[in-house]
């Protein structure tokens, strides 16, 4: 059972976003980490491949600057080795750029039999690029897995639906996405860090996967305007004192609701 | 451009067209004359509401039989445009199946999409999509450049459903192609949570929980509280993740979005993620024991107090009053 696990690194969502002022991207300086809806797909990855007894798990991602230490953190988990397309002329990127890349960086690893990506990257949320690389594969796929079994050569998953969930089945290879939730992470042990620095990380181009990159000129979509959107403001906030259950009671009479 | 022919993607729910579906038909049929409804699914139950929103023409491919709609849907959408129908734009729901949809769609034509939009404009720099980021906070404009088709989903509630005086448009049967090996995937079984009482996207009351409350048994405070109030019951990220309660119950970027009259915020900060879902309501009251928590910059009512000690002495008073 060989999986691979596409990841992505972003900017610490506990500091504020902000734009760049000239092209109006995610501003992505400083240090990366692994987005934390990845590590519920590594650590997925690597049940897997336990149950199975044999294979090993592997990590793709895409970046504009080389940065690796969010990858580091996955192969610190257990991953075996990584590889990263790293271009500058991918900065700016659209989802169906990075979908080509990251699938084309699946097949140099020489294919898997499972490849999982979460539902969504948390700075972007574009959400279609899991959909994206299965078709780009000519793989089936299973979206939004909450629940996932392997059963000799056949997926069983437990995928959401709006009003609970579906079950289903599914040919291998597939690509699935997976919920946050769905397993808890392990952390990395200190012995698994210091591992991790010798695992292999291989660095490559777009250009050494014969993908084009688009970038800013060619993403087949250009930002217009940014605008704030109109404030919602702060109303009264007051401390409890014991008797505050009374104001949501007014609050809620003076709506003519109760 | 100018756009002339727009397609939506519409689904169906116990025979009756979807609100998101029609939110969206009222917004395509002010951008171009022709809108096309594609439906995953049978059609004959829902045309004629489909219709009376805009839709000229509906396509429907008839039941799935356990295919998953992402491959089977994208493949039937791409036969009907190389057979000669072309839209310049294709709206999508922001859900699990448009957004599947359009993901394959997407490689099939090789197009660009944007997604979580609440906007779509006909303009001088071309067809300009809004999506909002930052909570919500700032708002951006991207327009498509190139060839069309446009594919662009939409968060539910960007739009207001409005009926116009349309007939029941014609439907045209398509076939779902051979699917190969992409097809490999089958629903096999489905599961549908009971809930009572209002939905969480059409309450009047929403009440949510978060990771303030401590442990899953003080949900029962949420829930006794909603049920009080005859609303419904809703929870953060955060607590969903952590198994308190199922994924139907969220609010935020990928949960529902509610607009209702109260929104009752009860031990939830406010992430980003969740503001993005419901501040569209018309009225916010937020119980947080952290005065600095972001959920009290948008809040008209907020009590910097324990849920523990606040959410009880309430349902206690409503309790008398009733």
């Amino acid at each position: 059972m060989n999986i691979v696990v596409c990841v992505k690194q972003i900017p610490d969502p506990a500091s504020p976003g902000a734009l760049d002022a000239s092209t109006n991207a995610l501003k992505r300086e400083g240090k990366l980490i692994l987005d934390e809806s990845d590590a519920y797909g590594v650590e997925m990855a690597l049940q897997l491949v336990a149950t199975a007894g044999a294979g090993e798990v592997n990590i793709v991602s895409m970046a504009p600057n080389g940065e690796t230490s969010g990858m580091r953190t996955a192969l610190a988990m257990g991953a075996a080795k990584g590889l990263l397309v790293s271009d500058p002329a991918l900065a700016g990127s659209d989802a169906l750029t990075t979908a080509k890349v990251l699938a084309a960086a699946i097949t140099k690893l020489g294919g898997a039999d499972l490849v999982i990506a979460a539902t969504e990257s948390s700075d972007g949320y574009t959400g279609t690029v899991p959909e994206q690389i299965a078709e780009c594969l000519g793989l089936p796929s299973v979206t939004f897995a909450k629940k996932v079994k392997i059963e000799g050569s056949v997926l069983k998953v437990d995928r959401q639906s709006e009003s609970g969930y579906d079950e289903v089945e599914c040919t291998l290879p597939a690509v699935i996405s997976v919920t946050a939730g769905v397993v808890e992470p392990r952390y990395p042990s200190f012995k698994g860090i210091m591992d991790a620095k010798k695992k292999p990380l291989d660095v490559v181009t777009a250009g050494d996967l014969a993908v084009t990159p688009t970038g800013w000129a060619a993403a087949g979509q250009k930002i217009v305007n940014v605008t704030q959107a109109e404030a919602r403001k702060a109303g009264e906030v007051i401390e409890d004192d014991g008797e505050a259950f009374g104001k949501i009671v007014a609050f809620l009479e003076n709506l003519k609701l109760i | 451009m100018a756009i002339n022919n727009i397609w939506v993607f519409a689904q169906g729910s116990g025979g009756v067209a979807t609100t998101g579906t029609l939110e969206l038909l009222t917004k395509a049929r002010s951008l171009s004359s022709k809108v096309t409804a594609f439906v995953g699914g049978d059609a004959s139950e829902f045309a004629a509401s489909l219709g009376e929103h805009g839709a000229t023409k509906v396509y429907a491919t008839g039941d799935l039989a356990g295919k998953l709609p992402g491959v089977a849907l994208s493949a039937a959408m791409k036969s009907i445009i190389d057979s000669g129908d072309t839209p310049d734009v294709i709206m999508f729901p922001q859900n699990y199946e448009g957004r599947d949809t359009m993901s394959r769609l997407s490689v099939k034509l090789n197009r660009t999409v944007l997604t979580n939009n609440i906007d779509i404009a006909d303009t001088a720099d071309g067809v300009v999509a809004t999506t909002p980021i930052f909570g919500g906070n700032i708002l951006v404009a991207t327009a498509f450049s190139g060839q069309g088709p446009h594919l662009a989903s939409f968060r539910p509630k960007s739009f207001v459903a409005e009926p116009a005086s349309g007939g029941t448009p014609e439907i045209v049967a398509v076939a779902v192609p051979d699917l190969g090996t992409q097809g490999g995937a089958r629903v096999v079984a489905t599961h549908t949570e009971q809930t009572t009482g209002p939905k969480l996207d059409e309450a009047a009351i929403v009440v949510s929980g978060g990771r303030g409350l401590g442990e899953a048994g003080n949900y029962s405070l949420i829930e006794d509280l909603a049920k009080l109030l005859k609303g419904a019951p809703g929870a953060s990220r955060a607590i969903v993740d952590a198994g308190w309660v199922p994924y139907s119950y969220q609010v935020g970027q990928t949960g529902k979005v509610v607009k209702p009259s109260v929104y009752i915020a009860a031990g939830i900060s406010g992430a980003t993620q969740h503001m993005v879902g419901m501040k569209g309501s018309k009225n916010i009251i937020a119980i947080n024991k952290d005065k600095e928590a972001p959920i009290f910059g948008i809040a008209d009512l907020g009590i910097v107090g324990d849920v523990h000690k606040v959410l009880p002495k309430l349902i206690e008073a409503l309790k008398t009053r009733s």
